[in-house]
């Protein structure tokens, strides 16, 4: 402790040794404090466990767009969140449509599989168009070209989608099928949130199938260990990230549907932003870059932001905890980045990836 | 020689000549005056939050401010009205900024802005030192007609408002949720917005000296979608009533998530203002049935008018009215115009001139001024200075089943201050 590598005495591995002992310890007085007070029944811990791993698997969704991107091009595609918007609030109108005819209700399984395609193909033709026509051409310019290019084209769907559908808050039609909840003893969990847990798990799936089983996920992953080499072998490159960024499109716009379906209110112009940057977050934590830990990062994320404030911030006796979920969220990030920059599950990147 | 005294001939005539033009221009009033040319229009400008998610809010007031213009055919003492639109983003460095390009414009008379209390916090030192006025349609932040510095007072001289004090407004909550609910124990929830925090704190303070018990109060995060955390929080902590004078959509999901939190059963919610939007029923869903809000009440056929009026111009591209704040606008522009009409003096030349300090005292001294959002007398004493609404145009409404079916709005009213005056006798 408290020395480098080569045995002398280092400041700043005693700061940050420091730090981590007195993390640890905030963490368990405050879930003790919390715990032995009792003001939070067992009921209500798995309450808000199922509510975190479901906002969770919204995250990750999101998630896999931003490190499917990396993964790739090594860029972090920051307007990712507007993908997600775009897709989620267009499908507004769709699923408003559904409603109106009875549909939406009479056939709730197959009224939802064509919400989620439809607002995966409009994300997807976003994301698509984004890249062919501003990120293609700056390809090969310094890495900080496409960064601030990103901003611009998020900024640019924001106003482009508000002067579309306007600037109020429109919510999704309640879906029958979704209420009410599943009775375990005293346990409750909302069958919406069950809803959302497995069909995120069913679109990882698939990705996972799609990058580790077929003929265009192994020239993702080719294209992602050695651009040059992957061009030599014969792989169209242009094509590949093209459909990269569809495929986090698509996500996106899955996402979208099923974040309306669980959480109906707040579908606006500006709704991609929060979950954006959570969802960067998220990707950070797992690990950007790699696909099991951008799921993992965003369940995470979405437990941590559920639980911790009542278990750890309530319990230090902290007011307004709740008003605190970001700084959590945030707080992790930080902690990620000075005691594993890699993140979760991500691998120690040479200096040329990184 | 001769040159020179040509050159002195000529100096002289010149000066004789506009002596009287001269005298005539001169302006008598303490902080300068606006000129406006014969053929000049009369320019007012908008600070109104016109970009980012409260935008909706911009565009509300806007319409107002246009139709108000429109109602007179856009003419002002024979002269076109013309309206430079500034954003503000709700925020108090757009306020500022959109403050600084005002001020930097001498043709402009008014101001009617800002959306958010927040921006004028950054827009009205400068508006102020400028000479000029600012009427705003939704600020409700009681600091800002508080001139006690101690207390957190942020007012400035020529700053007034149509939109009611917070005051009002959180005060009335906690009256109805004591005397009428007979509610003994409340959870505050607010958005760390001063509008939404403003109003928390008086509903608490009020609620406490009446003798309840305040057992809750926190805070959500605006872009907050899952609420499970604060309301188990809540929940655990027992209240008979949740008072959540936050915005949409966190209101909506703090309402519709409730309603599947075990232990929120038979909590009452009351939401405020920042709430009241024609959509706020219909996106909450079967959660809202139930739900109290206190809110402006505009009605009457003066305001029927107005509706048809806004159907048939559609300011902005909206067919309705997307927020409450439209008639607070509209009355404030009215009020900015009739002062600029009852101070503007004609010069021989044909030149309006119209005094900043005489604008202010003009818009200090309405009295029982009648318009769409009730009787509005503006008032002086901090800390209610530049408060033009009195509290009377604000309700105590109550969402039903036909607010969240079939859309119509606003809600029924359950109760205002004249009951709780007939109560008082009583």
């Amino acid at each position: 402790m408290f020395r480098n590598k080569s045995g002398e005495f280092s400041w700043v591995d005693f700061t940050i040794d420091v730090l981590r002992v007195l993390i640890v310890l905030a963490v368990v007085v405050g879930a003790w404090n919390t715990l032995s007070s009792g003001r939070i029944s067992l009921a209500q811990w798995v309450n808000l466990l199922a509510a975190g791993l479901s906002q969770g698997s919204i995250y990750a969704l999101i998630a896999l767009g931003y490190t499917l991107v990396y993964g790739i091009l090594l860029m972090i595609n920051f307007a990712h969140g507007e993908v997600f918007m775009a897709g989620a609030f267009t499908t507004f109108f769709f699923a408003e449509a559904l409603n109106r005819t009875g549909f939406l209700n009479e056939q709730p399984l197959l009224a939802i599989l064509l919400m989620i395609l439809f607002a995966g193909l409009v994300s997807m033709t976003v994301a698509v168009l984004v890249e062919r026509i501003a990120y293609r051409p700056l390809r090969g310019s310094p890495r900080l070209v496409p960064l601030i290019t990103a901003i611009g084209a998020s900024f640019f769907l924001q106003y482009a989608f508000r002067g579309l559908y306007g600037s109020s808050f429109k919510a999704y039609p309640q879906v029958r099928a979704l209420q009410g909840a599943v009775q375990i003893g005293d346990i409750s969990i909302p069958v919406a949130q069950i809803f959302v847990f497995c069909s995120a798990l069913v679109l990882m799936i698939g990705l996972h199938w799609l990058v580790e089983r077929t003929r265009i996920g192994k020239a993702m992953r080719a294209v992602s260990e050695n651009k040059e080499v992957a061009r030599l072998m014969g792989i169209d490159i242009d094509w590949v990230i093209l459909f990269t960024f569809g495929v986090g499109g698509f996500l996106a716009g899955s996402a979208g549907v099923i974040n309306g379906l669980f959480r109906p209110q707040g579908v606006n112009f500006y709704m991609g932003f929060i979950p954006g940057i959570k969802a960067f977050t998220a990707a950070v934590l797992g690990g950007i870059g790699n696909i099991p830990g951008a799921m993992l990062g965003g369940l995470f994320l979405g437990v941590i932001e559920a639980i911790g404030p009542n278990l750890v911030l309530a319990g230090l006796g902290i007011p307004g905890a709740n008003q605190l979920k970001d700084v959590i969220a945030f707080t992790m990030l930080v902690l990620v980045l000075i005691f594993r920059p890699q993140g979760i599950l991500g691998e120690r990147l040479s200096e040329t990836k990184a | 020689m001769k040159k020179v005294l040509l050159l002195f001939t000529a100096l002289s005539l010149l000066l004789v000549f506009s002596l009287p033009a001269m005298a005539d221009s001169h302006c008598m009033d303490e902080l300068g005056c606006v000129e406006v040319g014969p053929d000049e229009p009369i320019v007012i400008a908008s600070i109104l939050a016109m970009s980012g998610p409260a935008s909706f809010y911009g565009t509300d007031s806007l319409g107002g401010i246009e139709l108000a213009i429109l109602g007179r055919d856009g003419m002002l003492l024979g002269r076109d009205i013309e309206l430079v639109e500034e954003d503000s983003h709700c925020a108090a460095e757009g306020g500022q900024a959109a403050a600084q390009r005002v001020a930097a414009d001498e043709s402009i008379a008014g101001v009617i802005g800002t959306t958010c209390s927040g921006a004028a916090q950054g827009a009205m030192p400068i508006i102020s030192e400028a000479g000029m006025l600012m009427i705003s349609s939704s600020n409700t932040s009681p600091s800002l007609t508080n001139a006690n510095a101690d207390e957190g007072g942020t007012y400035y001289p020529g700053y007034f408002r149509t939109a009611h004090n917070d005051l009002f407004q959180g005060a009335m909550g906690a009256q109805f949720a004591m005397e009428v609910l007979m509610t003994d124990a409340v959870a505050t929830i607010h958005d760390g917005d001063p509008y939404t925090e403003g109003l928390a704190v008086v509903m608490a303070d009020t609620f406490a000296s009446m003798d309840g018990d305040v057992v809750f109060q926190g805070a959500v995060s605006k872009g907050d979608t899952d609420m499970s955390a604060i309301l188990t929080e809540i929940a655990a902590s027992g209240p008979a009533i949740m008072y959540l004078p936050v915005f949409v959509p966190e209101s909506e999901f703090l309402i519709s998530q409730a309603a599947n939190t075990p232990g929120m059963e038979g909590v009452k919610m009351m939401t405020a203002d920042g709430s009241f939007s024609v959509t706020f029923a219909q996106n909450t869903g079967d959660a809202a049935v139930g739900v109290y809000m206190t809110g402006p009440h505009v009605a009457g056929d003066a305001y029927d008018a107005f509706l048809e009026m806004w159907a048939e111009e559609q300011p902005g591209g909206t067919e309705a009215p997307p927020s409450g704040f439209h008639a607070h606008a509209y009355d404030g522009t009215n009020l900015l115009l009739d002062a600029i009409e009852a101070v503007a003096v004609e010069m021989d030349d044909g030149t309006l001139m119209i005094g900043r300090q005489a604008l202010r005292d003009a818009m200090a001294a309405v009295e029982d001024y009648s318009g769409l959002t009730g009787m509005l007398t503006c008032q002086e004493e901090s800390p209610y200075s530049g408060d033009c609404a009195t509290g009377t145009a604000l309700a105590v409404f109550q969402i039903t089943e036909a607010q969240v079916n079939d859309g119509e709005w606003p809600p029924p009213i359950v109760w205002d201050l004249s009951m709780a005056s007939s109560m008082g006798e009583g």
